[in-house]
């Protein structure tokens, strides 16, 4: 059995872990759920929430029949880091007029990985600029559809005017290590800010 | 009306959680962990039928996004339900770790963590 931590712990919540998440974020269709899907130890799982009218721009809501109720998916996924320590992966919705949601999502984070379509990069550059406006750490990870990468970071970085201390990565969303990596890359980057930030 | 609706299974929470849709507490996050008392309160009137759905999918702890996704409900219609159980001392709830200034031990269990997928 485990320590006397444990014990005091399921008294109080029957031995639930820690949580902890990071959001997946990008344009639209450039490999978030396919990300969430390579690294989780359960297929991705999905929630659909019924949309409020606040949420919505006037345009979205034209041609919407009174009785149909609009949804907006979300995808996660699990990573079970230790015993005691849980890590979700939750793919934010791609499509524009959903970006209202991320704040809610984005709440209590550990930060970000924006995914980068290598063929239309700029497709997640309203991404990138929701996480560096709120302060919000993230890696970005370069998903080479066909598993091929015709550009170097650099060029990407240039592109994106992306600064010098956001790290770029080249991924494949669909490998399982190549996904990790980037999930490793962006802790050792918080690692790396918390020993700054301690001095 | 209803029946074939494909919107019909979205109007039917709604009447779970009587026809309330703002949860009463906010401290029901996607990644808040619930798990059911054990043993549950004598005193407690009988949990209604998607309550009890609940209890026995978190006899072992489960964040609160994967229950409503295993459920099939809104996020914001499970969080209503967990709060009236909450009340009524059937669940426990564990939050998140705050992660305002993340803690290094923290941060290197969930990178030695990754480094072992
Ligand atoms: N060939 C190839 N296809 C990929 C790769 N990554 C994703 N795809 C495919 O691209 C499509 C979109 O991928 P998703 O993972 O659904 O993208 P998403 O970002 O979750 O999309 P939205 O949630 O709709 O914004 C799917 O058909 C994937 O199978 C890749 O690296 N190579
Ligand atoms: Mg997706």
């Amino acid at each position: 059995m485990a320590g006397s931590d444990t014990v005091s712990r399921a008294s109080a919540d029957g031995g639930a872990p820690d949580t902890v998440k990071i959001l997946i974020a990008g344009g639209f269709g450039v490999g978030k759920t396919t990300l969430v899907g390579s690294v989780s130890e359960i297929r991705p799982l999905r929630t659909e929430e019924p949309l409020t009218m606040a949420g919505l721009d006037v345009d979205d809501l034209e041609g919407v029949e009174e009785k149909r109720v609009t949804t907006v998916a979300m995808d996660f996924g699990r990573i079970t880091v230790s015993g005691d320590l849980v890590l979700y992966l939750f793919g934010t919705p791609g499509q524009q007029r959903f970006w209202f949601m991320w704040n809610d999502l984005a709440h209590g984070a550990l930060g970000a990985v924006v995914l980068v379509d290598v063929r239309r990069p700029k497709s997640s550059f309203a991404a990138i600029d929701f996480f560096e406006r709120r302060g919000i750490p993230f890696v970005v990870a370069v998903n080479g559809f066909h598993g091929e990468h015709p550009y170097p970071v650099e060029d990407i970085r240039e592109a994106l005017t992306l600064p010098a201390d956001v790290p770029v990565l080249l991924c494949d969303a669909r490998e399982r290590e190549s996904s990790r990596d980037v999930l490793i890359a962006l802790i050792d980057l918080l690692i790396a800010q918390a020993a700054a930030a301690a001095g | 009306m209803g029946g074939s609706d494909p919107s019909g299974r979205l109007v039917r929470p709604f009447t779970l959680t009587g026809g309330r849709t703002r949860p009463s507490r906010a401290d029901f996050t996607l990644i808040t962990t619930v798990t059911t008392a054990d043993p549950q309160p004598e005193t407690a009137a009988r949990p209604q039928p998607e309550h009890t759905r609940i209890l026995r999918l978190c006899v072992r702890p489960m964040a609160v996004a994967e229950l409503a996704a295993r459920l099939d409900l809104p996020v914001s219609v499970v969080v209503i339900m967990l709060c009236d159980l909450l009340e009524a001392g059937r669940i426990t709830v564990r939050p998140p770790r705050p992660v305002t200034t993340p803690d290094p031990d923290l941060l290197q269990k969930v990178r030695e963590g990754l480094g072992r997928l």
